[in-house]
Parts: C-alpha cells; sequence; structure tokens
C-alpha cells in the first residue's frame, strides 16, 4: 500500500510474485519484496481560552494563565507540525495546514483575547477523525465544557484536555472581609472572612478536577492539570505523548 | 490658659473636642472595616457559599481603643499643652538688676546669668529699661538705664568678685528717681546688706532671687606640731555632707599638682568641718593652696603662705669642750626661740649641708675647714640664708682681717670692744632706731636691750650698705652681704647673752622673724607687720583663679591682717621684703551665715524650671499610634496575606528588626583585621569623609597595582565608638566645625600613638599659614592636638626616612604643593657620618606627619576608578598627583616597614639609583 518505501523484508509464502523487488533479490539468495507504506496526515485542533479569567497571576514572577497556555500551545503546534502534522485552531478561523507561515499566523491569533470572564470551548469545526487539544482553566460553567467535548467525541475525536492553574487558585490564601471579583468584572462574591471559605472553595475546586477526569474517561480523552509556578516542560512533555498516544 | 497641675493648655477650647471621642467610638464600631476588592478568577467556585454565622464583622475592640487613643493624642496635641508653664515677672518703669556679685555666687555663676538673661527677655518684652549692677564692683559714675538688649551683649562681662560687697547705700541712694530692683542675693549674710537693703527700699519695689544651694568656705590651715589642720564652713547648716578638699602644690618639677586629697565631714546641723592632714615637710612646705574641689568659688581656696612652712634651721656652735650651763651655752636662746616655729637639725656642718637646710646658724665659729668653706659657698650661693654671730672665739681669730671672707658680710676688727664693762669706759650702748630702708623698719626697740661688747666692722665704701642694725653711736650691730641667691648675715653679738641682753629681748625673735628664719602664723604676728608695704604678686578672682597682680598697688602691712577683703584689699599673695603673706576671703574667724529676709521682701529661687511645650510628643504619639493602626488595619482586613502582601511585610520587617549592632562590631573588626585597611578619622562633615574616603580608596588600589602591599578598601572610623588598634594609618583631615574629642576618645588615641598607630593630619589649606596660627583649619588642628601625645615634631628634614621608603622623593605634593610637612624631630645626636649620604636615624617610626596639602582629594577616585578631582593643570598636574601617590605609598610604606629603608646597609643601593 502506498507509495514511499518503508523497508524491504524476505518474501514470505502468499506474497504475489509481482511485489517481489527483483533488483534487491538479484543481490542476494533469497527473494525480497519492498514494503510501501502509506503516509497520512493528522489533523490536530487547538483550542487555548483566552478569555479574561486566564490573564491572572498571583505573583510579578509568574506567567499569567493565558501566557503558559499560548506557550504550551505554540510549542505543541511546532512540535506536531516537524513530526508532519497539520495542526489549526478550534474555533474555525485557522483549518489545519502546514508550514512556517502558517504557524506564524496561529501565534498571532492565539494571541487575541476573548470576550467575557469564562471562554467556552468550541467543537463545531473540528476535523473528522482528527484530534483536539483544549487547554483553560476549565473554571466556569462547567457545562458548556460538556457538551463540547461529549459532541467531539461523538464526531470521533479524541483529544487532550489540559487544565491550568495559578498556585493561589489552589491554595485561596486570603483572610478577613474580601470582595472577589471576577476579572472581568462580571461575578461579584462578598464574604466577611474569607478564611472561612477556604475548605469550601478547595473542595469544590476538587470537585470540578474530578468531574474534569471523569468526563475525560467517558469519552475516551486525557486529563491534566498543570500549575502555572511549575515548569512548563512537564505540561509539554504531558501534552505531546497525549498526543503521540491516540496515533 | 488653663491649668491643670502642673500643665496648662494654650488652646483649652480644643479640649471640647475630646466629647467626640465615645461618639467616634460607636461610628467605627458600627462600620465594619472596608472589604479587600480582589481580582480572583475562581470566584466562580466560590458562587452560593456563605458565610459562617459566627464570623464578626466589626472592628476588634483593641484596634477601636488604638484609633481612639491617636484621635484623642491629636485633640490634646493641638490644645497645646506645656509642661512647667513659666511665669514671667512684669512690670513696667525702670528696673535695676543688682547683683551680690560675690565670691559666694561663683560656683552657679552661670545659672545666675542664665536667670538674668531671662528677666532682661521679659524687660526686654514689656519694653523697661534696665541697668545692672554689681554691687561688689559698684560703678564709680551713676547708673545708666538703657535697652534690655544693651545689657544683653555686655552681660559676660559681669564677673563675681572675690570679696563681699562695701558700702554701696550711699551709691543707691545717689541715683536719680525711683526704680524697681530685682536683687541676685548670692545667699550669704554681710555687714553692708541691711543698709543696702533699705536703700533699694527706698527707690522701689525689691524682689530677691536666692538660691538654697549651700556655700562652703575653706578657712586658712593652721600647722600645729606639723599637723595641718583645715576647717571649713558652710551655710545654711543641714544634714551630714562630706566635701573634698585638695591640698596643691608644686612637684619636684615645678609642674603644678594635687598632693593629697582628703574628706572633710560636716556632722548634722553643724556650720563647720574639721580634718587633719599630715605631711612629710618636704611634701608640706611644697603646697600653695587648699581647695574644696568643685566648688569653683574664691571662698572654696585658701592660700598658704609662710605660714604654713616650717624652715629647716641647723644650729651650728664653736667646739667648746668645756662643761657648762645650758643657759650659757652659745645656742640656748635661739633653740628656745626658732623651736616652736622651725625643724631644728643638728649635727656636723658637713652632714647638715647634705640635708640642704633653709637657714644654718653659726654661732662663734671662727674656723672652717676648707671643705666645709667651698659647701657652705655652694649652699649659699643655691639661696641658703647664713646666720652667723659673734663671740669671743670670733673675736680672737683672724678672721676677716685683712682681706673680706666671703662668709662674713664685713672685714672684721682685731679685737672687738667693750663697753660699760667694769674694766672699761663708758655705757652699755642701746640700739638706734631702724632705718627706713631697713629690714627691721618698724619694729620697736625696747630700752632695756643693751649691747656691752661686740666685734668691729673694719670701714669699707660697702660697710653703709651692709648695715642693717646699728647701735645708738652707729656702730653696726648686724650686717648682711647678699651671695648669689643667698645671703650672709652676721650678728656682731653673741647669740647668748653674755656679750648683749638682745637676746632676752622679744625684739630678738621679731628680729629672727623678719629674716625669716622663724614663721608663724600671720594672725600673730600683726604688730610686726606695722610699716611695711606688701606688693601684691598673685590675686584671687571670684572665682577663685588665681591672677598676676602686678600691676596693683601696694598694701600698708597692718592692714594685711585682720582685714576685710575689698578693691582695695585684694585676696592674693602678699610679697614683703622676705616673706609672702596671704590674704584669704575667709579669714581664721570668719561666719558664714545665710541672708534671711524680712517678710515684705518677696525671694524667688534661681532655677526656673524650663517649660516643655509636650504638643510636638503628643502630635507624634498620635502618628505612631496611626501607624500602628495602619498595620493593624492590614492585618485584621487580611491584606497583609494574599498579593502584594510582600511589600506591606518588608515595612513590618523594616520597622521591627534594626540590625544587630553587636554582630556589626564583630562583622566590621574581622573585616579591619583581614588585611592592612586604611582608615580615616570621620570628621562629621559628609562631603570631606566622601573625599577622605575616596582618597584612601585610590591610594588603596596604587598600593594594590603597584607595592606588595595589597589592602582591602578603606574604612571610615570613628575615634569616639570605633576600635583604632586595627589600623595602622589613619588619615584625619582637619575641618574648621569638627568637635574636639572627648576624654575617652582622647585615651584612646594617645594609646594608639604609643602603640605604633600613626595618624596624617591634613589641614587642607595649602599652609598657607605656614603653622602656626593663621588658617581656622590650622587653630583647629592645634585645639585637637592640644591633649595628644605627640612629640616634638619639626619640618621633614631631606634626609628623614619617608624620602626612601618606597620611590625617592623630596616633595610631598597633594593637590596644593607646599613644601613643609612636619614629622617628629630627630634626636639632637644624630650625627652626619663621614661619607654618608643620610644621617643615621634608626630608631622610630613618626607618630605624626602634619600637612596641608590635602593628599586625599588628589587621591580620590570614584566606585569606576576615575579621578574626582583635577590637580594643577595639564600633564604637570599629572605629575603632581603621580608624586602624591607616590608620597602615600611611601608614607604606607614607612607606616608597614618602619625604619627598615634607613638602615645603612641600603646606602650604597641608594646611592647608585641617586646616581652619585
Amino acid at each position: 500500500m502506498g507509495d514511499a518505501f518503508w523497508q524491504y523484508r524476505p518474501a514470505q509464502s502468499g506474497d504475489e510474485a509481482r511485489s517481489i523487488d527483483w533488483r534487491r533479490s538479484a543481490r542476494a539468495d533469497t527473494n525480497f519484496v519492498a514494503d510501501k507504506e502509506w503516509q497520512i496526515a493528522q489533523s490536530v485542533a487547538l483550542w487555548v481560552d483566552g478569555s479574561a479569567a486566564m490573564d491572572f497571576r498571583s505573583d510579578r514572577t509568574l506567567p499569567t494563565k493565558a501566557d503558559r497556555a499560548r506557550q504550551l500551545t505554540l510549542a505543541t503546534a511546532i512540535l506536531l507540525a516537524r513530526g508532519g502534522e497539520r495542526v489549526g485552531l478550534a474555533d474555525g478561523q485557522l483549518p489545519p495546514k502546514r508550514g512556517t507561515a502558517h504557524l506564524q499566523r496561529m501565534a498571532a491569533l492565539l494571541c487575541e483575547p476573548s470576550d467575557g470572564d469564562y471562554g467556552t470551548p468550541t467543537a463545531d469545526d473540528l476535523p473528522s477523525q482528527g484530534q483536539a487539544i483544549f487547554v483553560s482553566d476549565f473554571l466556569g460553567d462547567f457545562s458548556t465544557t460538556q457538551i463540547a467535548i461529549t459532541r467531539a467525541a461523538a464526531q470521533g475525536i479524541t483529544g487532550s484536555l489540559l487544565q491550568i492553574l495559578d498556585p493561589q487558585e489552589e491554595a485561596f490564601p486570603f483572610d478577613g472581609r474580601t470582595e472577589f471579583q471576577s476579572m472581568a468584572g462580571g461575578i461579584r462574591f462578598e464574604t466577611l472572612s474569607a478564611s472561612g471559605l477556604k475548605a469550601r472553595y478547595i473542595d469544590r475546586l476538587a470537585a470540578r478536577k474530578s468531574a474534569l477526569a471523569e468526563l475525560a474517561r467517558q469519552t475516551g480523552w486525557q486529563f491534566h492539570t498543570h500549575r502555572t509556578d511549575r515548569t512548563a516542560t512537564s505540561a509539554l512533555l504531558w501534552l505531546y505523548q497525549a498526543t503521540q498516544g491516540h496515533r | 490658659m488653663w491649668t491643670l497641675g502642673p500643665i496648662d493648655f494654650i488652646t483649652p477650647l480644643l479640649l471640647l473636642g475630646l466629647i467626640v471621642l465615645p461618639i467616634l467610638w460607636i461610628l467605627l464600631r458600627a462600620v465594619p472595616p472596608a472589604p479587600v476588592k480582589r481580582r480572583f478568577p475562581g470566584v466562580a467556585l466560590l458562587l452560593g457559599l456563605t458565610d459562617d454565622e459566627s464570623q464578626s464583622d466589626r472592628t476588634p475592640w483593641w484596634l477601636l481603643a488604638l484609633r481612639i487613643a491617636a484621635v484623642a493624642a491629636l485633640i490634646i496635641g493641638f490644645a497645646g499643652p506645656v509642661l512647667n508653664p513659666k511665669d514671667p515677672q512684669s512690670g513696667s518703669g525702670k528696673l535695676m538688676i543688682a547683683l551680690d556679685g560675690s565670691w559666694a555666687g561663683a560656683p552657679n555663676w552661670s545659672a545666675r546669668m542664665a536667670r538674668v538673661e531671662t528677666l532682661l527677655d521679659e524687660a526686654l518684652h514689656d519694653d523697661r529699661t534696665v541697668t545692672i549692677v554689681n554691687l561688689s564692683d559698684p560703678p564709680s559714675e551713676a547708673a545708666v538705664f538703657t535697652s534690655p538688649s544693651d545689657w544683653q551683649n555686655r552681660l559676660a562681662n559681669v564677673t563675681p568678685q572675690a570679696w563681699q560687697p562695701g558700702d554701696v547705700a550711699t551709691w543707691i541712694a545717689a541715683q536719680d528717681g525711683g526704680f524697681e530692683t530685682y536683687w541676685m542675693s548670692d545667699g550669704i549674710d554681710y555687714t553692708a546688706r541691711a543698709d543696702v537693703l533699705s536703700a533699694l527700699e527706698a527707690k522701689g519695689v525689691v524682689t530677691v532671687f536666692q538660691s538654697p544651694r549651700p556655700t562652703f568656705g575653706l578657712h586658712p590651715a593652721t600647722l600645729d606640731d606639723g599637723t595641718i589642720t583645715m576647717t571649713a564652713t558652710r551655710t545654711p547648716t543641714g544634714a551630714i555632707a562630706t566635701i573634698p578638699v585638695a591640698a596643691i602644690g608644686r612637684d619636684p618639677a615645678g609642674i603644678e599638682r594635687q598632693l593629697q586629697l582628703v574628706d572633710l565631714t560636716f556632722d548634722q546641723g553643724a556650720s563647720d568641718g574639721t580634718v587633719s592632714l599630715t605631711l612629710p615637710t618636704e611634701l608640706r612646705n611644697r603646697i600653695t593652696r587648699f581647695e574644696i574641689t568643685g566648688q569653683r568659688s574664691a571662698g572654696a581656696i585658701t592660700l598658704a603662705d609662710d605660714g604654713l612652712r616650717r624652715r629647716e634651721v641647723a644650729l651650728i656652735a664653736g667646739h667648746d669642750d668645756r662643761e657648762r650651763l645650758d643657759l650659757l651655752s652659745p645656742l640656748y636662746y635661739l633653740r628656745k626661740a626658732l623651736e616652736p616655729t622651725a625643724d631644728l637639725i643638728d649635727g656636723a656642718l658637713v652632714d647638715v649641708l647634705l640635708a640642704n637646710p633653709d637657714v644654718i646658724v653659726l654661732a662663734d665659729v671662727a674656723r672652717l675647714t676648707l671643705d666645709e668653706t667651698h659647701g657652705l659657698i655652694t649652699w649659699v650661693e643655691n639661696g641658703g640664708l647664713l646666720l652667723r654671730f659673734a663671740g669671743p672665739h670670733l673675736a680672737a681669730s683672724d678672721l676677716g682681717r685683712t682681706d673680706e671672707d666671703p662668709l662674713l658680710p664685713v672685714r672684721l676688727r682685731a679685737g672687738g670692744r667693750s663697753v660699760g664693762g667694769a674694766m672699761s669706759w663708758g655705757e652699755p650702748k642701746t640700739l638706734a632706731p631702724f632705718d627706713e630702708d631697713s629690714l627691721f623698719f618698724g619694729l620697736t626697740v625696747p630700752d632695756d636691750v643693751t649691747v656691752s661688747s661686740q666685734v668691729m666692722a673694719q670701714p669699707d665704701p660697702t660697710l653703709a650698705t651692709r648695715v642693717i642694725a646699728q647701735l645708738a653711736d652707729g656702730t653696726p650691730l648686724m650686717t648682711r652681704k647678699i651671695m648669689g641667691d643667698g645671703q650672709v648675715v652676721l650678728a656682731h653679738v653673741t647669740a647668748n647673752a653674755a656679750w648683749t641682753t638682745l637676746p632676752l629681748s622679744g625684739l630678738f625673735v621679731q628680729m629672727l622673724e623678719r629674716l625669716a628664719i622663724t614663721s608663724r602664723p600671720s594672725t600673730q604676728a600683726a604688730e610686726t607687720l606695722a610699716g611695711t608695704t606688701w606688693l601684691p604678686t598673685r590675686v584671687l578672682d571670684g572665682f577663685g583663679r588665681l591672677q598676676d597682680g602686678q600691676a596693683l598697688a601696694g598694701v600698708d602691712g597692718a592692714t594685711l591682717i585682720g582685714g576685710i577683703p575689698g578693691p582695695d584689699l585684694r585676696p592674693g599673695l602678699y610679697d614683703g621684703a622676705e616673706r609672702q603673706i596671704a590674704v584669704n576671703v575667709i579669714g581664721a574667724d570668719t561666719t558664714l551665715a545665710p541672708a534671711a529676709w524680712p517678710a515684705r521682701i518677696a525671694v524667688e529661687g534661681l532655677v526656673t524650671t524650663t517649660e516643655t511645650a509636650l504638643k510636638g510628643w503628643l502630635l507624634a504619639t498620635a502618628m505612631a499610634l496611626l501607624l500602628i493602626d495602619t498595620f493593624a488595619s492590614l492585618l485584621v482586613g487580611g491584606r497583609l496575606r494574599g498579593p502584594r502582601a510582600d511589600v506591606a511585610t518588608a515595612i513590618m520587617l523594616l520597622f521591627a528588626f534594626t540590625p544587630d549592632a553587636h554582630a556589626q562590631d564583630d562583622a566590621a573588626a574581622i573585616a579591619a583585621t583581614t588585611a592592612v585597611v586604611l582608615g580615616h578619622v570621620v570628621t562629621g562633615d559628609q562631603a570631606t569623609d566622601t573625599e577622605a574616603l575616596a582618597g584612601l580608596t585610590g591610594l588603596s588600589q596604587r598600593l594594590f597595582r603597584r607595592t606588595s602591599i595589597e589592602p582591602d578598601p578603606p574604612m571610615s572610623v570613628n575615634i569616639e565608638t570605633d576600635e583604632l588598634a586595627f589600623f595602622p594609618f589613619l588619615y584625619w583631615p582637619i575641618t574648621v566645625e569638627q568637635p574636639l574629642p572627648s576624654h575617652t576618645a582622647y585615651g584612646k588615641l594617645n594609646r594608639y600613638l604609643r602603640g605604633g598607630g600613626m595618624i596624617l593630619f591634613d589641614t587642607r589649606d595649602a599652609d598657607t599659614a605656614r603653622f602656626g596660627s593663621g588658617s581656622p583649619e590650622g587653630r583647629k588642628l592645634q585645639a585637637i592636638a592640644r591633649s595628644l601625645d605627640i612629640p616634638a615634631i619639626k619640618p621633614i628634614p631631606q634626609d628623614h626616612v619617608l624620602t626612601r621608603t618606597f620611590y625617592l622623593l623630596q616633595d610631598f605634593p597633594g593637590r596644593y604643593a607646599s613644601r613643609d610637612i612636619w614629622v617628629e624631630a630627630a634626636p639632637i645626636s644624630a650625627e652626619l657620618a663621614e661619607g654618608m649620604p643620610f644621617r643615621n636615624l634608626n630608631d622610630g617610626v613618626t607618630p605624626v606627619v602634619i600637612g596641608g596639602n590635602d593628599w586625599a582629594r588628589a587621591w580620590a577616585v570614584d566606585r569606576f576608578g576615575n579621578r574626582m578631582f583635577p590637580v594643577g593643570r595639564g600633564s604637570a598636574g599629572e605629575r603632581q598627583r603621580e608624586f602624591a601617590y607616590r608620597f602615600g605609598v611611601n608614607l604606607i610604606m614607612h607606616v608597614l616597614t618602619g625604619n627598615y629603608k634607613s638602615d645603612q646597609v641600603h646606602v650604597p643601593a641608594l646611592l647608585d639609583r641617586l646616581g652619585q
């Protein structure tokens, strides 16, 4: 199958005579068959949450979640493109293609922020039988995520969910009378004693993570949580391997 | 003004603001702390959560209390509280400030002057005219009432006198018009005080200012059987008190020191205290004065005169081998006369000379050995008094017949004469009254003193000047010759009653006293002083300092004893012909009494409590409380955690921790001792200190590059607090403003200099004043160096080792190129060896180098290694800078290697390099 040379192998019974590579066989005592392979490129659709919630960092020394997400996504895209795959954006702005110019265009589009407090993954323009990578904090409405993933899985698309969190979002180190606002200011919540909420917040975050993991398990996707104070390499390694594993 | 205890409020109405505090409490309590607004993406997860019921939204009570306290402090602070408010003296019209101005006020004179200044300020405020009168030193003309500001300038000239005010009442009565009087009393009574008071009251209201401070006075010390008794008196009497009394005199080197210190104790309620002191005669004769230490007043000093000194008198009689009655002994009457008041020495003449007595009496001694003669001549020329008496032996000898004997004032005729005896004509002769220029002028001659035999003086041209006493017929009875610093006196009669009745009379004792052979307490000798004139040599001022009194007029001897000290009889030392008498402020029977004032006179204390405005303190407290409140609010509001908490925490830490000074000390010591470190003395002037440090940095870099000395970065040294021993070399720029080092710092500096440290003093004035005087920095340096243990210095000689410790140099320029720098003077014994270019100067590193060439700025480099200051112009300037560096290198080499290069071993190599 295919037209690209893969390997020579000794002819076995059952091999058609026309499949024998005579030129190779003439140099040896046994007959060889030239196996050919058919190369087909994967299409990988990427979605990065560009919402206001991602534009957060608790410390000046840390990158914002959005920065880390874009960095990881672009790095994965470059790795995949080098591996001969086609990468595009899941929101339909950029269909899967190859080439340096394509990557640069992708980089430009990744840097555009989107509206809203929290991002919603879209699964409308996913390439069939392709793969998808969704990167977000997944702190917004869980149902939108669930719908998008389920619909993608229904189209036979596998993929990875990478949740990026700030250390403060995991630790909740607050105290005293506090008014919390979402990054775009759309949601407000006031408490008289923030420290009293800590345990319940951490419970809710754990519940969200396990819900995401459960969703991934059901749909055959993969799920991972990355914290911005950890090194980006580990997340990139996980992302690359997750992509490989589906091929 | 509204007064609350010792506190006055300037604007008490503001205190009404305190009423709002409870309202504020309620308001603050009702309003919870404002919420922190935080952006937080995780807020979506929080929706639907509710707070615990138990959470309080109220501000904690302690934070409330803090805020209320801060506000209260603000309100009270702005109300202007003043602690110990001043109650100003007010009045109008002419004002006389009368000061007792006696010695009794001297110890707290400055407090008195401060009070006068305050009174002047108040008078200025009330627009009054003022005059200041020192009652002890009243002006000769009428008092001038002028503006208080005039007097403020002249106040420094008002000084206490060493006596009590005399009769100034007439002077006061002679003043025109009425005036109010503030009288600064010294607190002790004196005779004229009542008159002065009534005179002043006749002029107007009198207010007295008086300090309850005790006044101490020291009576003249008395000497009895070798024991000095000192009596001090005080007023007012009170509790048991102990005062130190010092005996001060010159040590053998002629330097005045404290010879002895004793504690004198007053019993409870006693006005007098006594202490006895036994000292060796040698020491006792050195005492010049006693003083109560710490009392700066003429009354606390009693000057010692001859009355305290006991002369050492050696009595030598001609050898008499006959046993005879005591009464016939040539020395009997002398011994009787001298024993109470002088220390008598017996022994052979040669032994006695070794003891160096004040007086040697030779009674009828004719023959002396050559040794004795020479010894006596030397002793007399060094200030001894040789008193010789005639007698049968002298009359029979050939002594002084043809030539004048060096140890006799006159030539003697053979045999002498006898008058009025059984075998002779005439009556025994009486004494003639003493001449006006005689030593004995003023003594009355009793009628019953007769002379029946005597040795006769040979008429000589010099005879007339040498006679100090003669008989009624004009024959010399006593003659005197000055020899060197001493004198030889010959009595032409015997010392016993064989030839004359003189030794039996009181005149004999008085004459001995005039000859300064005996000395008695001056009070007993009043009659002997009649008719003499005494010149003040040193007089006391009110503070008890001895001043030169040579310009003052002489005083009659009769008033000297028992006279009341005053402008005409200043306390001090008076010189007579042969003796010295001290007039003390406090006589033997002076008593001190506190000044008592009638009830109608207002008496105020001297001390004014300074008023303290508390506003600043209260406002500062309020600020501090508000600062604490800021952090407390942050803490309560949760702002000390979460984003940007690090900033707040850093600020908190800044307040909470001060660096551990001890650890810093240790670190500095280790840094200073791990390598050679140059140091400069901190002058307090920021720019100078920076330049000095930069200069030493530049020098350290040069040393590192060019020599094997590899110094660490230099350090600034505070001579008050830092250890100096770590630094081999200190650079000390002199600024006019820098304060003099403290006593402990001087101690450290002197230890440092003795321990081998070197200080380079830099007056940085280009030595324009040529050392000595002119420039302010030069004077400052003199002031600083006065207490430093610096040896004799002189301009650096051409062969000083500093000229060749590393580079061969003859000039030592800095930014200025003045020639002279000063180093320790070479010993005089240093000599130039034949064929050697340098003197042999092998000992000692000069502890100081003094110059004015502003080296630091020539050396100075900034942190990039660039030169900070220009030197000279162009390449010549750069050359000068190079030589400045070379001087620095040589100097540090000299410090570290001493006189290594001064060793003559190096001479050949140096000669070679010098091209000689």
